[in-house]
């Protein structure tokens, strides 16, 4: 006992320092982290817990209908998602931190310009572009209808075969600024003797891109790719203001995150079940898992990749 | 050094080739800033229109320039209220995720004690990991304490998922500081809390501002967390309680410019104030992430 009040007194700031962050962090983002599991795994009648059920929940979701065919619909819409937010930020995000990351006259401003979007929430992005695209009223429509392209103007978002196309772009207008920003950064941090030993070897612009700045960005965009999937993988909030929590025209932009709080909370104007909490954990332990799997496969790639100067 | 000048003028292309292609990038880059201010300015001008200018002219400059819009958005839909309470939610998770993550980075980063590996490691696991995905263990935590419907719901779930970016920064920028001002510190009678307080915990101050920035955006802007947790109006945050004002007034299109225009500026202002901080703290947040 003396022994253990003698530590207490040489040791005692070290519980000070770090008990508060670890009961803050324990409590409230590793416990429901770690129970979401166990609540996977059993019955549930309402909010309150039954018997353990195995894999029944993720049996049910990936083969009872409708469940199996809202989870793959929902599953190939944020692949989707990711695919199309990669190439976007690894092509047209690529070009613009290769062109900023030099200092001209005015890069300032377009680094303002593609970066101002991000600061806005996801709410007022859903919103502005729900008017800004509606096909009665709307400034893209008045100005396709002014150059005379009427023919172009169609609901784009109350369609199926654009709905989900429309989210996705609108969701890269407001991301991009991001990994153009990140990427800048990187760019900036390679050594300028590279290019000037470049230059020497006769290496035009397009060249030194390729041979210089593409390598040395892979882990940056390694690691870019990783935050993008588990952002995409995770995206609700635009869905939900443009397009309704059962992602309407007919589930076509239905995401996974949307699935999930369909089937936890249920939806109102859809009808939906509410407080399926088994079949919803099991839901969010498979996004866990799908996120888990590509941040690894991610991390692991952007480490054997990474260059030290 | 070869004389290798000459070779490389042949090589390269002509003058005129050249500036056409600059010329073309330049273009291209223009277009595109255009293409992603152009819907940020259509919201400012529409913002000052009264609904049928809008629709009417929606790319000209608004006919009279008045701020009735803004005093009807700012009564009807509450804004002060949702201001105040997006102020305190996002101000009180900065206190609480500070005074948990700054010690705890401390003492992991300038202390050696057995556990120190595995208590770093346990931060770390999470860095990753979005704590939305354990919303339903969350969500009946905070019915069970009693917290849902208050602004703690939305503290504590935003202060404990900063904590492992926040620790990971921290510790990294503790680690560079010397030792010998912590020994000058312990010769001179500091007791282990002063040493943190008033000796280092100032000098880690960049890496305070980093955590802050990457931190409070997020935050500030969050709507899932608000939707799940809170019911009733009197602590609703501004991108919750403008999606449900949003939804009321679709129709009136003058409101609804007026109002996103509202709720987007506190964050505008910030960052166009001081971008330069904002950029390097988001992307060092990214990379070092």
């Amino acid at each position: 006992m003396t022994a253990v009040r003698g530590w207490f007194r040489r040791n005692g700031h070290l519980v000070v320092f770090l008990a508060p962050g670890l009961l803050l962090y324990g409590l409230f983002m590793a416990y429901p982290l770690l129970t979401s599991l166990s609540y996977s795994l059993s019955d549930w009648h309402g909010l309150v817990r039954g018997a353990y059920a195995g894999f029944a929940n993720f049996a049910k979701v990936l083969g009872q209908w409708p469940y199996n065919v809202r989870f793959w619909g929902a599953l190939s819409h944020n692949a989707l998602f990711f695919a199309l937010t990669f190439l976007i930020q690894s092509t047209l995000g690529l070009f613009l931190a290769a062109r900023l990351s030099r200092k001209w006259r005015g890069f300032a401003f377009f680094q303002a310009a593609y970066f101002l979007p991000y600061t806005m929430s996801m709410v007022v992005v859903g919103f502005l572009w729900l008017l800004l695209l509606n096909p009665t009223w709307g400034p893209v429509a008045h100005g396709l209808r002014l150059v005379g392209l009427e023919s172009w103007v169609q609901p784009w978002l109350g369609q199926r075969s654009t709905a989900l196309i429309t989210v996705i772009l609108v969701n890269a207008w407001h991301w991009l600024g991001f990994p153009v920003l990140v990427f800048m950064a990187a760019i900036q941090g390679i050594p300028r003797e590279f290019y000037e030993a470049g230059l020497v070897d006769g290496a035009n612009e397009l060249q030194s891109f390729r041979f210089i700045t593409l390598p040395l960005l892979l882990p940056s965009i390694a690691m870019m790719s990783i935050l993008t999937f588990i952002w995409d993988f995770n995206a609700f909030e635009l869905v939900f203001v443009m397009q309704g929590a059962s992602g309407s025209p007919n589930y076509a932009t239905d995401l996974l995150a949307t699935f999930f709080y369909r089937t936890a909370f249920g939806d109102p104007t859809t009808g939906g079940e509410p407080g399926q909490i088994g079949l919803a954990s099991a839901i969010g332990v498979m996004m866990l898992i799908i996120i888990g799997a590509a941040s690894a496969f991610g991390v692991r790639f952007s480490q054997r990749s990474q260059t030290e100067y | 050094m070869l004389p290798r000048a000459p070779a490389a003028t042949t090589r390269r292309r002509p003058r005129v080739a050249r500036t056409v292609s600059r010329t073309l990038i330049y273009l291209a880059l223009v277009l595109l800033a255009l293409g992603f201010l152009y819907p940020i300015g259509l919201m400012i001008l529409d913002a000052f229109k009264t609904t049928p200018e809008i629709f009417r002219n929606p790319f000209g400059l608004p006919s009279h320039v008045g701020l009735e819009t803004f005093r009807e958005v700012w009564r009807r839909a509450h804004f002060g209220l949702y201001l105040r309470n997006s102020v305190l939610v996002t101000g009180g998770s900065l206190l609480v995720l500070l005074a948990c993550a700054a010690p705890a980075a401390y003492a992991i980063a300038r202390y050696r004690f057995p556990v120190r590996g595995l208590i770093f490691l346990f931060f770390l696991a999470g860095i990753m990991v979005p704590i939305r995905l354990g919303i339903l263990p969350l969500y009946l935590l905070m019915k069970h304490l009693s917290l849902l419907d208050t602004p703690f719901s939305l503290i504590f779930t935003y202060a404990a998922s900063g904590m492992p970016m926040s620790v990971f920064l921290l510790s990294t920028f503790f680690r560079t500081l010397p030792s010998d001002l912590e020994d000058a510190a312990r010769i001179d009678g500091c007791s282990e809390y002063r040493t943190f307080w008033s000796i280092m915990l100032p000098l880690v101050r960049p890496a305070v501002a980093t955590v802050t920035i990457v931190n409070v955006v997020p935050w500030w802007n969050d709507f899932f967390f608000p939707l799940l947790f809170l019911q009733s109006n009197t602590w609703k945050t501004v991108p919750l309680g403008m999606q449900i004002f949003f939804g009321q007034h679709l129709t009136n299109w003058s409101l609804v410019f007026a109002g996103m225009l509202m709720s987007s500026l506190p964050l505008l202002v910030v960052y166009l104030l001081m971008s330069r901080q904002f950029i390097s703290g988001l992307t060092s947040g990214a990379i070092k992430g």
